[in-house]
């Protein structure tokens, strides 16, 4: 069989994306006449913070995929060279989703309606001794400033480490030196992407974004948390698109070996979630504090219980269970449910982050936020397939190609 | 005891062992077992061994220890010396999934590296016998069974035709210090 290095968009693909994207649309427009457009501020707040959700899950999930072509950057890691362009196409939708989220973020932090982070509510704060003690952190300039930073950063540290792949498509290295200069020289990018990134994402952003909804509670842990369900959703939105690539005749140098790494890190980090899930819930159901427990009373026993444990169940028992077998991980119709499951279940658990503080007195219908979330995948589905067919699907000029070649577990 | 003729090989290339091996269970030769001084990817695989189980009961002593964990625990506050700790509920479950995992990972592991050495007869004061004690250091060892039906002389030049060097034939008693494997029907009976 002829190989195929570059990808051309199903036509099929194309029109479910659209359609996808036109779905989410209907439902953003659908909230926005129920919910977004009265007179409560309540009722507007529960819109606004649909788009939080969604477009912050799926900006960190996309991001995932940078951060894991730096990781196994750093590492000299070879094997996920023969797939690698992957996740380098779906980190090319941080822009386009990172301008949605961050004209979100910014339009909820500046606009007057104060539901979602009441410490952007001046007069409150000053009566309120806890936000005022946190007003170095929690105040508009700062969560804009570091928005915009932390968003433009990813974009252009990503956009680096793309262009230092796609160059090596057309100039080959010719001696040893120039291939030690080259790897050396992608380790220094990205440990800089690491470096933002763990600045941001494993410790700053999720409490200004997400954390600051409950805005007198914190947890150290959140960030980690909120880390390690992006992460592992990432890995599954990367695996989705390596299934879909295979069954199309593609990535003819991925097989069973890949798919099963890839397996593995769907497994381990769906347990490295449940690990901080856990210490995070343990301690503070240990300590039996008010201030801390009152995270957990409308969650794990008020009216968000059921989305509570149902996400427990699927980030946890089911892939502990179903991927835990040599012959699970190897299997593409097993590892594809399992991603869209593991996806799906992130995204619950980052619903159960958001809404408890908005609408504490009733579970908003879901089917809309569904709606919306299927809108953000059609867009990820859409910029993913344009961004991979701008370049061959194998890295093949990049020095460390053979290792993944005849990679072995 | 009864004994068993053996004719042993050694090889000193990675790339000559494995079509080696390919060539042998070709040929319909009883393949002992081989010996190499690293681990060497895929080289089971060709051999024709069947994956290991040891994840399985791996799997079956983890799920022991969870129980176990659980079940004592739950005994102990419970039933047996019920205290209240800070005003939790006897049966407390959060509190008692640290114990609960690290006697997960403890069963799986011990019985996990006991199995392992059941498995491959390893013993403390037993000693192995793989024949060439080179196959420590840098050559790889393969180790064909005579049957009845095997012609010594022949096998012996077969092996030297596929790149054996200091071909023999070794008689050694049958026991348990050779390997369990003896008993082992699949990887001679494929291809």
């Amino acid at each position: 069989m002829a190989i195929r290095s570059t990808f051309t968009v199903p036509k099929r693909f194309q029109t479910i994306s659209l359609a996808l994207m036109a779905f989410g649309l209907l439902s953003i427009i659908g909230l926005w006449v129920t919910s977004g457009s009265s007179d409560d501020p309540k009722e507007q707040a529960r819109f606004w913070a649909s788009l939080l959700q969604n477009s912050v899950f799926f900006l960190l999930v996309v991001n995932a995929s940078m951060f894991f072509i730096c990781i196994t950057t750093l590492a000299w890691g070879g094997w996920q060279m023969a797939f690698r362009r992957v996740p380098e196409a779906i980190s090319a939708v941080v822009p386009v989703i990172g301008v949605i989220c961050g004209a979100i973020l910014l339009a909820i932090v500046f606009g007057d309606n104060h539901t979602i982070y009441h410490w952007t509510d001046a007069e409150h704060v000053q009566h309120d001794p806890i936000l005022s003690h946190k007003k170095g952190f929690l105040n508009k300039p700062f969560f804009a400033i570091a928005t915009i930073i932390t968003i433009a950063g990813w974009s252009l540290l990503g956009y680096k480490m793309r262009q230092l792949s796609r160059k090596l498509d057309n100039e080959p290295l010719a001696t040893l030196e120039d291939r030690k200069k080259y790897i050396f020289n992608n380790t220094v990018w990205a440990a800089l992407f690491i470096v933002l990134f763990s600045l941001t994402v494993m410790s700053s952003i999720p409490w200004l974004w997400l954390m600051s909804i409950d805005a007198h509670w914190y947890s150290t842990m959140y960030s980690w948390y909120t880390f390690a369900s992006t992460f592992v959703s990432g890995i599954a939105l990367i695996t989705l698109f390596v299934v879909f690539l295979k069954n199309n005749d593609y990535l003819e140098y991925v097989n069973n070996e890949h798919l099963h790494d890839l397996g593995k890190f769907m497994f381990a980090f769906s347990v490295f979630w449940t690990y901080l899930w856990f210490s995070q819930f343990m301690l503070i159901w240990y300590a039996n504090i008010p201030e801390e427990t009152i995270y957990f009373q409308p969650r794990a026993h008020g009216i968000y219980k059921g989305i509570f444990w149902l996400m427990f169940i699927i980030n946890f028992i089911a892939p502990l269970l179903i991927l835990m077998t040599r012959d699970a991980k190897r299997n593409y119709g097993t590892v594809a449910l399992m991603a869209v499951l593991i996806i799906f279940g992130h995204w619950l658990d980052f619903y159960q982050m958001v809404f408890p503080a908005v609408s504490p007195n009733k579970v908003p219908n879901i089917i809309y936020d569904l709606g919306i979330a299927l809108g953000f995948v059609g867009l990820i589905m859409f910029a993913t397939a344009k961004a991979l067919t701008k370049a061959p699907l194998l890295a093949r000029n990049h020095p460390f190609v053979k290792e993944s070649l005849i990679h072995h577990t | 005891m009864a004994k068993k003729k053996f004719i042993v090989g050694s090889f000193t290339d990675e790339a000559v062992l494995f079509p080696a091996v390919k060539k042998v269970r070709r040929a319909g030769y009883k393949l002992h077992d081989v010996f190499t001084p690293f681990p060497i990817h895929g080289l089971d695989k060709e051999m024709g061994l069947r994956d290991t189980s040891l994840h399985t009961a791996g799997f079956i002593y983890g799920i022991t220890g969870t129980s176990t964990a659980v079940g004592f625990i739950t005994w102990a506050l419970t039933i047996d010396w019920a205290i209240n700790f800070g005003g939790k509920p006897y049966f407390a479950l959060p509190a008692w999934i640290p114990v609960t995992f690290e006697l997960t990972v403890l069963f799986a592991a011990v019985g996990m590296v006991l199995t392992f050495c059941w498995l491959c007869q390893l013993a403390p004061f037993v000693k192995k016998d793989h024949f060439n004690p080179r196959s420590t250091d840098d050559t790889f060892v393969m180790a064909l069974e005579c049957t009845n039906a095997t012609n010594e002389a022949e096998a012996q030049q077969f092996l030297q035709s596929i790149g054996a060097t200091d071909v023999k034939v070794e008689v050694k008693e049958t026991g348990w210090w050779l390997g369990s494997y003896a008993n082992d029907k699949m990887r001679f009976e494929k291809n």
